[in-house]
C-alpha cells in the first residue's frame, strides 16, 4: 500500500509539474539539424523570435527522416512543437497526416507588400509545410591539398586524376543523381533517367568504380570534420557546411558546384504539438522576408522568398558577400537539379534497399 | 495409520492435515505475492513487447484502416479476373475520397499508398495522386475515370496486390524478410538478385557471431585457467583487470576501440613509428567487419571468462596431480580429465556470447562501416528510419527463431541441465 501512496503521489506531482509547465504560456521545442545551420537559426530567428514574445525555446538536434514525428504523434506525445525538415519527408509526413496544415494566407505579405503566395518562390509552400531556405549538395576538397583542384563532377569520380578517399552520405538519395551526371547525364535530364532500371543500373555501376575509395557519412557536421582532418581527399557535403568552414574556421576548401542537387527545408508541425499557437506564431515570423534574410548572413543557404534576396548582404563578421555563395546564384545553376521529391517518395525504400545490398557486398 | 483411526488434531482442535495443507496454501500464496513484481514486470517489458513484435510481422491493418469498405468488398473477388467491377472500383474510389478529407493518424492515403509501395515500388504517387482528384469523380464508370486519372490503374497486378494487402493478415513481411515477393501472378518468386540483402546478411550474422564465440572461447579458456589456479591475491587483480572493461560503459568502450584502431589511430601511429607499414599505407582495421569482430570480442570476453572461471575454480588441482602422478602425459591428462570437467563453463560461455553476438546493434553500428553491419542493423534501420516495422517485426521474429533453433540445437548436443553460469 505504501507503494500505492507513493505512486498516487508521484502521478500527482508529475501532473502538477506537468499543469505548471503548460501554464508558463510560451514555451517552444524547435527541432532542426544542428551544427552550424541551428546556430544560423537561433542567431536569425529564436533571438529575435525570443526578444520580442518572451518565448522560452528549447533547441533540439536531430538527423532528419520523420520517424521521430511519426512516433510522437502516433503516441499522442508530441514534444516537438516545429521541425525543419527535407521536403520529400514533409510531404510524405503530411500525406500521412501526421502534420498540422497551415494556412498560407496567414503567413505575412513581403516586406514591399507583396502577398506571401507570389511572395515564396514557386514550388516552396505545401499544405502542411513553409520552405525556410534552399540549400545545396555540392561537394568539396581542400585547395592546400590539390593545387589543380577538380572542376566537375566527373572528376569526383576520376580515381586515377584524383586519387584519394571520397565521401558520400550512406543512402541513395543524391548519390544516385552524382553518378549519373559523372557519368554524363546532364543535370536536368537526371530523373528521366533514374526512372528507368537500366539509368538505375548505370547510377550504381558509376558508383562501384570508386567504392573501395569511399567514406560514408551521415551527420551533416561530418564532412567538412573529415576534410580537415584529411580522411577524404574530397567529399560530397551540403554546401553550407562547407561555407561555414570556409568563412567562420578559415578552412581552405572549395566548393564545386557542378552538378549540384539543391533542396527545400521546410518547417512543419506535428499534428498535436502542445503548443500550437506559439509554433504557428514563430513559423510566421521565421518566415518574414526579414528573418530569412538574416539568416543568409549566417549561412548560405538561399532564402526562399523573392523579397529576401535583394537585402541578403554580406557574412555577418567578415567581408565576404553572400549572394555568389547561395545555390541560387545563376553561376551555380549553370549544371544543377533540384531533388525530385515525388521520385524519391516513390522509391526510396526501393533504392535504398538496393543501395545497403550493394554496400553489404 | 489405518483409516478407523480418529484423524489427529492440531492444539486447537483443528485436523492436523487440513490445518497443515492451510498452512502451506498461505505459504505458497506468500510466496507467490512475492513474485508478483517480478511476474508483471517481465509480462509488461518482456512477454507484451515480442508478443506485439509477433503479431505485428503478420498483421497489418492499414489498408483496411484506409479504405474500409473496399477491403470487405474485394476480399471474395477472384483476382484471375483482373479488373473488378465497377461496383468495386466505386467503393475504392468513395473511399479514397473519405480517407482524403478525414486526414486521420493512420489511416489516411499516405498510409495506404506507403504499403502498396512496399509491394510494388513506385506507386506511392499513383495514390497519392489519385486521392487528390478521386473526390471529383462522382459517377461511373468509375474504373475508367481511374485510367483517366492513371493509366497505371490498368493493371491485373495492382489489383491483386490490392486485395492482398486491404487483408490484414499478410505474409508479406516475411516474404521480403527473405529475399522474396510476389510476382504479376501472385505466386511467390525470389527478389531480384540485386535487391537481395536479408538472407545474405543473416547468414553473415551467424557466422561472425559463431567466429566471435570461437576467437572468445580461445582467448578465454588460458586466461581462466590462470585465474583459477594464481595465488588469491594475483588472481584478484587480473580478475579486476578483466572486470573493468566490463564495468565500463559499452559506448566508451567501443570509442576506444575506434581511437585504437583508426587510420590516425594508435596501432597505426606505432606501426608506422617503427616503420612496419610506410605513411601512405596505413591499415584499415575499422569500420569493416575487422574493426566490429575485433571489438565485439573485446566487449564480449568477460562472459565467457566468468562461466569458465567459476567452473575451473571447482576443479581440485589434485585431480591433475593423481592423473599425472598414474603415468598420465600432460596433454593426456588435460584432454581426459581437466578438459571434461570444464564442459559446462564452455557450453555456458559460448551460449551466452554466441546469443548476445547474434542480436548486437551498438559495436557494429559505430565501427561496421558499410561491410560489418549486421542484421540487427537492418532492423533498427526498418525500425527507426524507413518506419517499415512489419518489416522490422518479421526480421526480429526470424532473428528470435534463429536464436531458439540454436539453443535447442545446444540442448541436444551439450544438455541445458549442464551449463553452469558460476
Amino acid at each position: 500500500m505504501k507503494l500505492n501512496k507513493l505512486l498516487t503521489s508521484t502521478a500527482i506531482g508529475v501532473a502538477v509539474a506537468l499543469g505548471s509547465v503548460a501554464a508558463n504560456a510560451k514555451e517552444l521545442t524547435v527541432v532542426s539539424w544542428g551544427g552550424a545551420y541551428t546556430k544560423s537559426q537561433v542567431e536569425a530567428y529564436h533571438k529575435p523570435f525570443i526578444a520580442k514574445t518572451g518565448a522560452k525555446i528549447n533547441s533540439e538536434d536531430y538527423n532528419g527522416g520523420i520517424a521521430e514525428i511519426k512516433a510522437q504523434v502516433e503516441a499522442g506525445n508530441v514534444t516537438w512543437d516545429i521541425v525543419d525538415v527535407e521536403l520529400s519527408d514533409a510531404i510524405r509526413a503530411c500525406d500521412e497526416g501526421l502534420l498540422e496544415t497551415i494556412d498560407h494566407a496567414s503567413l505575412p505579405a513581403g516586406a514591399d507588400g507583396t502577398p506571401a503566395t507570389d511572395d515564396f518562390l514557386a514550388g516552396t509552400l505545401y499544405d502542411c509545410a513553409v520552405a525556410n531556405i534552399v540549400w545545396s549538395t555540392i561537394y568539396a576538397y581542400d585547395s592546400s591539398k590539390i593545387a589543380d583542384g577538380p572542376k566537375t563532377m566527373a572528376d569526383f569520380f576520376d580515381l586515377q586524376k584524383f586519387p584519394g578517399k571520397r565521401g558520400l552520405r550512406k543512402g541513395a538519395k543524391v548519390n544516385l543523381e552524382f553518378a549519373l551526371i559523372a557519368d554524363g547525364v546532364p543535370a536536368s535530364e537526371v530523373y528521366d533517367v533514374l526512372g528507368t532500371p537500366e539509368g538505375v543500373d548505370r547510377a550504381f555501376a558509376k558508383l562501384d568504380t570508386i567504392k573501395s575509395e569511399v567514406v560514408w557519412w551521415e551527420a551533416g557536421a561530418q564532412p567538412p570534420q573529415m576534410l580537415a582532418d584529411g580522411e577524404v581527399t574530397m567529399t560530397t557535403a551540403y554546401n553550407g557546411r562547407i561555407f561555414n568552414a570556409v568563412a567562420g574556421e578559415g578552412k581552405p576548401f572549395e566548393i564545386v558546384w557542378d552538378g549540384q542537387i539543391y533542396d527545400l527545408d521546410l518547417w512543419v508541425i506535428p499534428k498535436g504539438a502542445k503548443n500550437l499557437d506559439t509554433a504557428m506564431e514563430f513559423l510566421k515570423f521565421s518566415t518574414a522576408t526579414e528573418q530569412l534574410a538574416a539568416q543568409a548572413s549566417y549561412i548560405s543557404y538561399g532564402p526562399a522568398r523573392k523579397s529576401s534576396a535583394p537585402l541578403v548582404g554580406k557574412y555577418h563578421n567578415k567581408d565576404i558577400d553572400m549572394g555568389p555563395q547561395m545555390p541560387t546564384n545563376p553561376a551555380n545553376l549553370a549544371n544543377a537539379a533540384q531533388s525530385d521529391f515525388e521520385f524519391w517518395a516513390d522509391n526510396a525504400d526501393q533504392l535504398n534497399e538496393r543501395f545497403n545490398a550493394w554496400l553489404a557486398n | 495409520m489405518s483409516k478407523s483411526e480418529a484423524p489427529l488434531l492440531a492444539a486447537d482442535g483443528m485436523p492436523l492435515k487440513e490445518k497443515l495443507a492451510r498452512t502451506t496454501r498461505r505459504m505458497k500464496m506468500r510466496a507467490f505475492l512475492l513474485t508478483v513484481p517480478l511476474v508483471l514486470f517481465l509480462l509488461v517489458s518482456f512477454v507484451l513487447p515480442i508478443g506485439q513484435m509477433l503479431y505485428r510481422s503478420f498483421h497489418n491493418p492499414t489498408g483496411s484502416n484506409v479504405v474500409p469498405n473496399f477491403a470487405v468488398a474485394i476480399k471474395d473477388w477472384d483476382a484471375d479476373q483482373g479488373i473488378p467491377s465497377d461496383d468495386i472500383v466505386k467503393i475504392l474510389v468513395e473511399d479514397m475520397a473519405a480517407a482524403r478529407k478525414n486526414r486521420e493518424v493512420g489511416k489516411t492515403i499516405g498510409n495506404l499508398a506507403t504499403r502498396v509501395n512496399y509491394e510494388i515500388p513506385g506507386s506511392r504517387s499513383l495514390f497519392t495522386k489519385t486521392a487528390r482528384r478521386a473526390g471529383r469523380i462522382t459517377e461511373g464508370p468509375y474504373f475508367d475515370a481511374l485510367v483517366k486519372i492513371d493509366k497505371r490503374w490498368d493493371s491485373p497486378h495492382l489489383w491483386r496486390t490490392l486485395q492482398r494487402v486491404t487483408n490484414d493478415y499478410t505474409i508479406a513481411f516475411y516474404l521480403a524478410a527473405t529475399d522474396r515477393k510476389f510476382d504479376e501472378s501472385g505466386s511467390i518468386v525470389q527478389a531480384d538478385e540485386l535487391y537481395r540483402i536479408y538472407l545474405p546478411i543473416l547468414w553473415k550474422t551467424i557466422w561472425i557471431s559463431a567466429l566471435i564465440t570461437a576467437l572468445c572461447f580461445i582467448i578465454a579458456y588460458p586466461v581462466s585457467y590462470l585465474l583459477s589456479t594464481l595465488p588469491l591475491r594475483t588472481s584478484n587483480l587480473l580478475m579486476i583487470l578483466v572486470l573493468l572493461p566490463f564495468w565500463t560503459s559499452l559506448l566508451v568502450r567501443t570509442s576506444a576501440w575506434i581511437a585504437m584502431l583508426q587510420k590516425s589511430g594508435i596501432i597505426n601511429n606505432i606501426l608506422v613509428y617503427l616503420g612496419i607499414i610506410a605513411d601512405e599505407s596505413r591499415i584499415q582495421m575499422i569500420y569493416n567487419i575487422t574493426g566490429t569482430v575485433i571489438s565485439m570480442v573485446h566487449i564480449l570476453l568477460p562472459f565467457m571468462i566468468l562461466p569458465l572461471y567459476s567452473v575451473m575454480k571447482t576443479i581440485p588441482p589434485s585431480y591433475m596431480r593423481a592423473a599425472r602422478s598414474m603415468g598420465a602425459s600432460g596433454t593426456y591428462a588435460f584432454t581426459k580429465v581437466y578438459f571434461p570437467q570444464t564442459i559446462p563453463g564452455i557450453a555456458a560461455g559460448t551460449l551466452l556470447v554466441f546469443i548476445l553476438a547474434i542480436g548486437y546493434y551498438i559495436t557494429p553500428a559505430l565501427v561496421g562501416g558499410s561491410d560489418g553491419l549486421l542484421i540487427s542493423n537492418l532492423i533498427a534501420d526498418h525500425i527507426k528510419k524507413t518506419l517499415n516495422w512489419s518489416l522490422g517485426a518479421a526480421l526480429g521474429t526470424i532473428l528470435l527463431v534463429v536464436v531458439l533453433v540454436f539453443y535447442w540445437i545446444y540442448n541436444k548436443l551439450v544438455g541445458v541441465d549442464n551449463l553452469k553460469f558460476g
